[in-house]
């Protein structure tokens, strides 16, 4: 069960529009590896999963990438304000205006739509928490990429702020992917899904003061 | 409505729980509509309490519902210890 808290994760105030930059930007709400994305696979891989602690990093940053899509929805609403028809039309966003005029839509810079196929949940931790790895450093690298196109603070700012926690959500995952090596079939974990095939009921790794 | 947290099991408190936070959503989204209807907002003022003091029993007693209360008071973070809600494990 989720609630919503009336306050962005990050600050976004950007006073100047940018629909150029826009058209950039968006990928990062429903790009190939985009916030939405990220909260999809998250919580989507958690039921499979056999240990509480991964169950837990999974659910906390899965919740934290929808304040993330909430934060890229802001800066590509504020880009996009008072714009006129001619700044439509010369910054190229007039493809994107005559579908949504400027309302927020998951699509991919190149304007593909989002696409769950953009992301798995594979049943196998292994191969899911491999993944995650993959996939925080995919939107790390997008933010780099964008944040060469960008010479507006007000606009870094917050993109700084979004690719340092794809930083740290790297390295949570790498503690989770241990967490499950160490501890599922430490001899044997490649060549199986050892949650699938033993039947593994979900537990806590860790009981504290014990380990 | 009056019902004391503390002569319930935690299969009954959980259910409250259940009960109550239905009970400020559903009133919220009529108040997104209503906003100056003062009698639904005395309503929501009321299940709000009521879950406030459910979900802050339930936490001391069992296991913690929200992140605010995850580090629960025995000095450990509770969050991973306990099962999460598809395993079926909660009431």
């Amino acid at each position: 069960m989720w609630n919503y808290e009336k306050r962005l994760q990050y600050p976004v105030n950007i006073k100047n529009p940018n629909p150029k930059l826009a058209q950039v930007i968006i990928s990062q709400f429903g790009g190939p590896d985009g916030e939405l994305a990220a909260s999809m696979r998250y919580l989507s891989q958690r039921y499979a999963m056999p240990y509480r602690e991964v169950m837990g990093v999974l659910t906390d940053i899965g919740t934290e990438e929808l304040a993330h899509l909430e934060m890229i929805g802001t800066i590509v609403h504020q880009l996009t304000r008072n714009l006129t028809p001619e700044e439509i039309v010369a910054s190229g966003f007039d493809k994107y205006y005559v579908d949504h005029t400027t309302g927020i839509w998951p699509q991919a810079a190149g304007g593909i739509p989002f696409n769950a196929c953009e992301f798995q949940s594979k049943g196998d931790p292994i191969t899911d928490l491999v993944e995650d790895l993959a996939a925080e450093q995919k939107a790390r690298s997008t933010y780099d990429n964008i944040l060469r196109l960008v010479h507006d603070n007000e606009v870094a700012d917050p993109i700084r702020f979004l690719r340092e926690r794809e930083i740290v959500h790297f390295q949570r995952f790498g503690e989770a992917l241990r967490l499950v090596q160490d501890k599922l079939d430490e001899k044997n974990f490649y060549a199986f899904n050892p949650a699938f095939d033993c039947n593994t009921k979900p537990t806590s790794v860790r009981e504290c003061g014990k380990l | 409505m009056n019902y004391s947290c503390n002569r319930m099991s935690r299969e009954q408190l959980f259910d409250w729980i259940n009960m109550v936070s239905f009970a400020v959503v559903e009133t919220a989204l009529y108040l997104d509509t209503h906003p100056c209807d003062e009698e639904a907002m005395k309503f929501y003022h009321e299940v709000l309490e009521m879950r406030k003091n459910a979900i802050m029993e339930y936490s001391n007693h069992f296991e913690p519902l929200t992140l605010d209360l995850a580090g629960g008071n025995k000095g450990k973070w509770e969050w991973v210890m306990s099962p999460w809600p598809w395993e079926g494990g909660n009431c």
